[in-house]
């Protein structure tokens, strides 16, 4: 051992241990520890590595299925799609680098996410992004939504990847923390699954891809932690990316994996070499050792702690078969990447690191991986909050709050986003971006897969299981819609500081939530990722656990889109109607009261809703689909309207249900469908016990309210496509 | 029709290119690593879209200097006819091939979308499926497509008849609205002298399918079949 710097409680508290998380650290070490050695339990033990705070929760999740190949515990999900092949996905966070560098953040969070599918053996098919930004009148939210907007489409753009789907929320609850969330989905082999347990004492330790620098040392400490004014000072911890070694990277793995030489693979990302090694290494019950010399660096002096704690992108580790070293030197030569040697896997179940010759680092792995901390925080539920009646809610002419409506920041139209997104790319993007959810070809197969993103944080901060169960179904609801049958979920939990029992409640009840409606719907979770702390100066983000989720169509011509087409079409409302305002985007924006309990979920009435709706989709007895979500039936039919270029007529509302809350209420479980004769609808409808009436019927030019006033499609539109260009302008 | 298609660290669109040519023909064009020193004979070689080293230093300016590069500029003055789409055409501007240049977009933003293009010439072989003047919609997706060249050349291409395409509204007119990147004239494609050399920014290869992207960019293909069998 390497004569050491004095661990003082200083340096302890620096990366981020408790007083009882060191003396844990003593208890396995027998011995005070090197700096690096200290480096190195500081990114283990951090919230984003070990999931220390929300891992007792994570395991209430349904993550088991008939289709599930791969559940969480992996770099990615996979699922059985038939046909020999699955879907490999996932979502990850990187919303602490993206408020700090939002370019660098975000394009490397999308490096990260395309890393971790393609180590599975997949190649990436799509990406997807959930973005929430702050207010749009703080001073900041231009700036970062430029910076998020090009940082993803540059990376994704350049490595050819379609960009295909997404959401973007402004609210000032992330005025101080915006959230990055990117989502890929590949395609592989299903018998061809690649995996990070490393095995075989005796095989070589092979480093891939770019060199390793200074950048990202400490980034997922940073991610652990509670933003402050300084904060700004970390910007030397935001990685740089490079999407065209990403690419080189991508080619050169799959080329290599196409061959029989690979044991196990992990891509470097949060906490680089360490969490890669320590994770192969934990996961195949061995130790592995390290030569830190023969590490290729682009900076020089480097030492230990730094290269172990280096945060450079596009980097893998991989474990190859005896004799497979000069396989994979021949394909990394021809992708011009560095390919070295590094080490051995060993039985000694230690991770031995050496720099210059000397030791430097020796820890027992499993400790170091089963003993991390876990807490059970205390925790509050969150406060019901009361119904509101819609009979309470400010009266406003339908057709003049629709104006409003669909030019507020949320609803109003993002194509100045997925414009600036490659999502053609491939040429097998069949549902395109503005829709309920992308549809995405399987090359060489008649099927589609259907993806999706999509959360309600303002249902999550009124009700956190509700949320919870809303964010869940209403993906589920967007897949259905295009046609496709909802396979398995991916999530990402952004919450606020774990340690206030505030916050932890906010975890607890939205975990529940999404538990309870992925058991009801048969709709595992397969992977995901935790991202806490996003708070700034205590003020936390409203709860966001972002829902990815994926389904599949077995005849891709058989989707159907959100555009109304034809004149002289039924539309038809299925699922119940009651007129639900609270925690609505009405209540919010039009009445400006952001209060009431959100619309409860009914999971019987979802599924046997849903099923329905994708039976006559598969029929071909519906022509276009929309579901009923933000801004309720009059929204739903606005975005028909301009996504096809075709009016409506709609009938008067309903006695018995107040006015707003009939074109405005946010009930949960339904779907608003556009068919040649209604007919055959209602009696489906009739038979499945499903609710369902006829709303109106399409017509040229303009949305016509019976009794109410119309609005062209042309004002609509301007409205609808000019808040984002000229807020951005 | 053989057709070639050069590939280079960074291509991302070979496999959409791939694909139109061989619906178009029947054949698997030969896919050449631009590594390789010699290019196989054949009827046609195509530069496909992408990011050909990042786009480092200036897009398609790394690419323009590949040992395939030599090989191509050697059949191309043999007459062999090249096509070369979006960073395609950014290669064959950097690598003298074409005339003038393409810029980052006006807007300074990656730019992807459908777009409606006219065609200028029907009297090549790229495009001799086409009626002159006829309107196709195809899909554009790059940063720096914004087409420049000095005063006499302009003139020259447009007396000659070398503009290929110009973006236009869905009725055919050129209107700065519907110019996706700001180029020069509204040109979104361009033929050398002998009209043997096409290089575009948009897609047509991705509107080669009824069921993605629609049929509007079948015409050149069937157009190079047609001249090339």
């Amino acid at each position: 051992m390497i004569p050491n710097a004095k661990i003082t409680d200083a340096v302890v508290k620096e990366h981020g241990l408790t007083a009882d998380e060191y003396a844990l650290l003593l208890k396995i070490m027998d011995r005070e520890p090197t700096l690096a050695e200290l480096g190195i339990f500081s990114v283990m033990w951090s919230e984003h590595c070990s999931y220390k705070s929300s891992r007792v929760w994570l395991k209430t999740f349904p993550v088991s299925g008939p289709k599930v190949l791969q559940g969480p515990g992996e770099n990615a999900g996979a699922v059985d799609i038939g046909d020999g092949l699955a879907a490999v996905f996932k979502i990850e966070s990187h919303n602490h680098p993206s408020f700090i560098e939002p370019y660098q953040g975000a394009a490397t969070g999308v490096g990260g996410i395309l890393r971790d599918v393609f180590t599975m053996g997949a190649r990436p098919i799509a990406n997807l992004n959930a973005l929430r930004f702050g207010d749009p009148s703080h001073p900041k939210t231009k700036h970062l939504v430029s910076g998020v907007v090009a940082g993803i489409g540059g990376y994704g753009n350049c490595i050819g990847v379609p960009t295909v789907a997404g959401e973007t929320n402004f609210h000032p609850s992330y005025n101080g923390n915006i959230l990055v969330n990117a989502m890929t989905v590949g395609l592989a082999r299903a018998d061809r699954i690649f995996k990070a347990a490393a095995r075989g004492p005796g095989n070589r330790v092979l480093y891939v891809g770019a060199k390793t620098g200074r950048d990202g040392i400490h980034g997922a400490t940073m991610a652990s932690a509670e933003f402050t004014e300084e904060s700004e000072a970390k910007r030397p911890t935001v990685q740089v990316g490079d999407p065209f070694t990403e690419k080189l990277l991508l080619e050169a793995c799959l080329e290599l994996m196409a061959e029989d030489a690979i044991v196990a693979i992990q891509d470097m990302g949060a906490a680089g070499l360490t969490s890669s090694s320590v994770e192969m290494a934990a996961r195949g019950g061995l130790g592995i050792e390290l030569d830190l010399d023969r590490v290729p660096v682009r900076e020089t002096g480097m030492t230990a702690y730094e290269i172990m704690l280096s945060e450079s992108q596009e980097r893998m580790l991989l474990v190859v078969k005896p004799g497979a070293e000069t396989i994979a030197e021949r394909i990394f030569a021809k992708w011009e990447l560095d390919c070295a040697d590094i080490g051995v896997v060993t039985e000694t179940g230690h991770l031995v690191v050496s720099k210059n010759g000397v030791v430097e680092i020796d820890i027992p792995v499993a400790p170091l991986v089963d003993q991390a901390p876990l807490y059970r925080r205390p925790y509050v539920a969150s406060p019901k909050r009361v119904e509101i009646k819609a009979a309470n809610v400010k009266v406003v002419d339908p057709v003049h709050a629709l104006k409003r409506l669909m030019g507020t920041p949320d609803q109003a139209s993002k194509r100045w986003i997925w414009d600036q997104y490659d999502h053609l790319v491939g040429n097998d993007t069949i549902q395109t971006p503005g829709g309920d959810a992308a549809v995405v070809r399987v090359r060489d197969t008649r099927k589609a897969l259907a993806m999706v993103v999509d959360c309600t944080p303002r249902y999550c901060v009124a009700d956190p299981k509700t949320g919870g169960m809303q964010a869940v179904a209403e993906t589920w609801r967007n897949l259905t819609a295009v046609g496709a049958e909802p396979i398995a979920i991916t999530d990402n939990l952004n919450f606020g500081n774990p340690e206030r029992p505030e916050i932890m409640g906010q975890i607890v009840g939205c975990v529940e939530g999404m538990s309870e409606a992925c058991r009801a719907l048969d709709y595992p979770v397969i992977s995901g990722n935790v991202s806490l702390y996003n708070e700034t100066n205590g003020q936390a983000i409203m709860p966001t656990p972002v829902v990815g989720g994926v389904g599949l169509l077995d005849e891709y011509t058989k989707t159907v889109g959100i555009g109304l087409r034809q004149p002289g079409q039924a539309l038809v409302l299925l699922g119940e109607t009651k007129g639900w305002l609270g925690a609505s985007i009405y209540l919010r924006d039009i009445a400006g009261w952001e209060e009431g309990a959100p619309p409860p979920v009914d999971l019987a009435a979802e599924r046997r809703n849903g099923d329905l709706v994708r039976r006559l989709i598969r029929e071909g007895k519906v022509l276009a689909c929309h579901d009923l979500s933000d801004g309720g039936l009059l929204v739903a039919v606005a975005e028909m309207a301009l996504a096809g270029g075709v009016g409506a007529r709609l009938d008067a509302s309903p006695a018995g249900i107040p006015a707003a809350g009939w074109w405005f209420g946010e009930d949960q479980a339904r779907y608003l469908v556009a068919a040649a004769s209604a007919e055959p609808i209602l009696a489906a409808a009739t038979a499945a016990g499903v609710p369902a009436r006829v709303v109106g019927t399409t017509e040229a030019d303009s949305l016509t309210l019976a009794g109410s006033g119309a609005i062209s499609l042309d004002e609509l539109r301007g409205i609808h496509e000019g808040w984002l260009p000229g807020y951005m302008s | 029709m053989r057709a070639a298609v050069v590939s280079f660290p960074g291509s991302n669109r070979e496999r959409d290119i791939v694909m139109a040519l061989e619906r178009a023909s029947g054949k698997k064009p030969v896919v050449v690593w631009h590594g390789e020193a010699e290019i196989p004979d054949c009827d046609l070689i195509v530069l496909p879209g992408g990011f050909s080293y990042g786009d480092y230093l200036r897009a398609g300016a790394m690419a323009a200097h590949s040992p395939a590069m030599k090989e191509l500029k050697r059949k191309a003055a043999q007459g062999v006819p090249v096509l070369g789409v979006c960073n395609g055409f950014q290669i064959l501007t950097e690598a003298g091939l074409l005339p003038g240049a393409l810029m980052r977009n006006a807007s300074l933003k990656f730019v992807c979308r459908q777009v409606h293009l006219r065609v200028e010439e029907s009297q090549s072989l790229f495009t001799n499926a086409y009626e002159k003047g006829q309107v196709i919609r195809v899909p554009v997706a790059h940063a720096d497509g914004n087409y420049t060249a000095d005063p006499e050349t302009l003139k020259h291409m447009e007396d000659r008849g070398l503009v290929a395409f110009r973006y236009v509204t869905a009725d055919g007119r050129t209107d700065p609205a519907t110019n996706p990147n700001g180029s020069i004239h509204a040109i979104a494609g361009i033929f050398n002298e002998t009209k043997t050399v096409l290089g575009l920014m948009p897609h047509p290869e991705d509107a080669t399918d009824p069921d993605a992207g629609g049929m509007d960019g079948f015409g050149m293909f069937k157009s190079l079949v047609d001249a090339l069998h």
